[in-house]
């Protein structure tokens, strides 16, 4: 296979064009070709591993451990036990999905010896106004005689720039800032589905989260960062009502 | 509007089931009612929609050159060993 081929003794990065093709190649091939690359002890493709997953697995592993260094070691067994594992990969799931499990049994295990899993029903209870999805005074009182708890000062279509199809850097930016300043779960959540594109029940089997738990934590991120992202795009209008 | 209708403050609570297609057939339906008679849900949900494609824009997060050579010196190391560890296989 090309990615093994092309291996060579002085390239340990992917820095160079023909190594990047390499592991491209293995990677386009999807995950047979990758894991017939790493089986053969190609370092280009542990490069396009690592690069496709590190960010994700120390996320993930700061869900369970105390502190950003538990969570590096946990990643670095990942790797080790994946690296070394790799023969008995039998392809009956992806290998991402193979990789996080190792991670997520690891990340459990270091977690509980620091005491630190946190009971979601702790985190999800007592729904407070802050949790609420819209700030209720956007909305018209239970009494209103003609349009109890619909809006008063309703939201307006958010002019996205020339593309309306293309998101500008700055809201991107807004985006973004909105959602590292989330409660930790929420950005795990919402950085897991909508930054890195996981499906729900590739963060619930990492997270070890029920659907429901899962669609709360994704709902309250995306609400707050909608409200973020309002800030910027509008200054909210009361309706006469 | 009728009993039967969904408010619009309890359509921004449920947009995310909505979303995930985990609505009940008839919640779905309250739901998908209350969209065509309402610009404003309209707009809500296209923001909801509109933060998921910013947020998909958005880099991942990328491993710092150094931190990968380390890795990747390990992973030479690794490669040459025995898998011999019990709790490797999974």
């Amino acid at each position: 296979m090309e990615a093994t081929e092309q291996r060579s003794e002085s390239t340990a990065t992917i820095d160079s064009q023909s190594d990047a093709e390499a592991a491209s190649t293995a990677c386009l091939g999807g995950d047979k070709a990758l894991v017939e690359a790493l089986r053969s002890g190609c370092e280009a493709s542990f490069a396009v591993l690592i690069d496709r997953h590190q960010a994700s697995m120390l996320r993930v592993a700061e869900f369970y451990v105390a502190d950003r260094a538990a969570a590096e070691d946990v990643v670095q067994e990942t790797w080790m036990a994946v690296i070394r594992g790799i023969d008995r990969f039998d392809g009956r799931s992806s290998i991402k999905t193979w990789m996080f499990r190792i991670l997520t049994n690891r990340a459990k295990t270091m977690g509980q010896r620091a005491a630190r899993v946190v009971p979601v029903s702790a985190i999800l209870g007592g729904a407070a106004a802050e949790d609420c999805a819209v700030d209720p005074a956007r909305f018209f009182d239970a009494r209103h005689p003609q349009w109890p708890g619909h809006w008063c000062n309703p939201p307006t279509a958010w002019a996205l720039g020339p593309d309306d199809r293309v998101a500008t850097n700055e809201a991107i930016e807004v985006v973004l800032l909105a959602i590292t300043g989330l409660p930790a779960m929420q950005r795990t959540v919402i950085t897991l589905r909508d930054i890195e594109c996981w499906t729900s029940r590739e963060v619930c089997n990492a997270l070890a989260l029920t659907e429901t738990n899962q669609r709360v934590l994704l709902h309250r991120a995306r609400s707050k960062v909608r409200r973020r992202l309002e800030q910027y795009h509008e200054v909210p209008r009361p309706i006469r009502g | 509007m009728t009993a039967d209708d969904l408010a619009c403050q309890e359509l921004v609570e449920v947009v995310t089931d909505y979303l995930e297609g985990a609505l009940a057939p008839a919640s779905h339906a309250r739901f998908e009612q209350h969209l065509a008679a309402c610009r404003f849900c309209v707009a809500y949900v296209e923001q909801i929609r509109q933060i998921i494609t910013t947020a998909s824009a958005v880099a991942p997060q990328r491993l710092s050159p150094a931190a990968q050579q380390r890795l990747l010196r390990a992973f030479r190391g690794w490669h040459s060993l025995e898998p011999t560890h019990p709790h490797e296989s999974v």
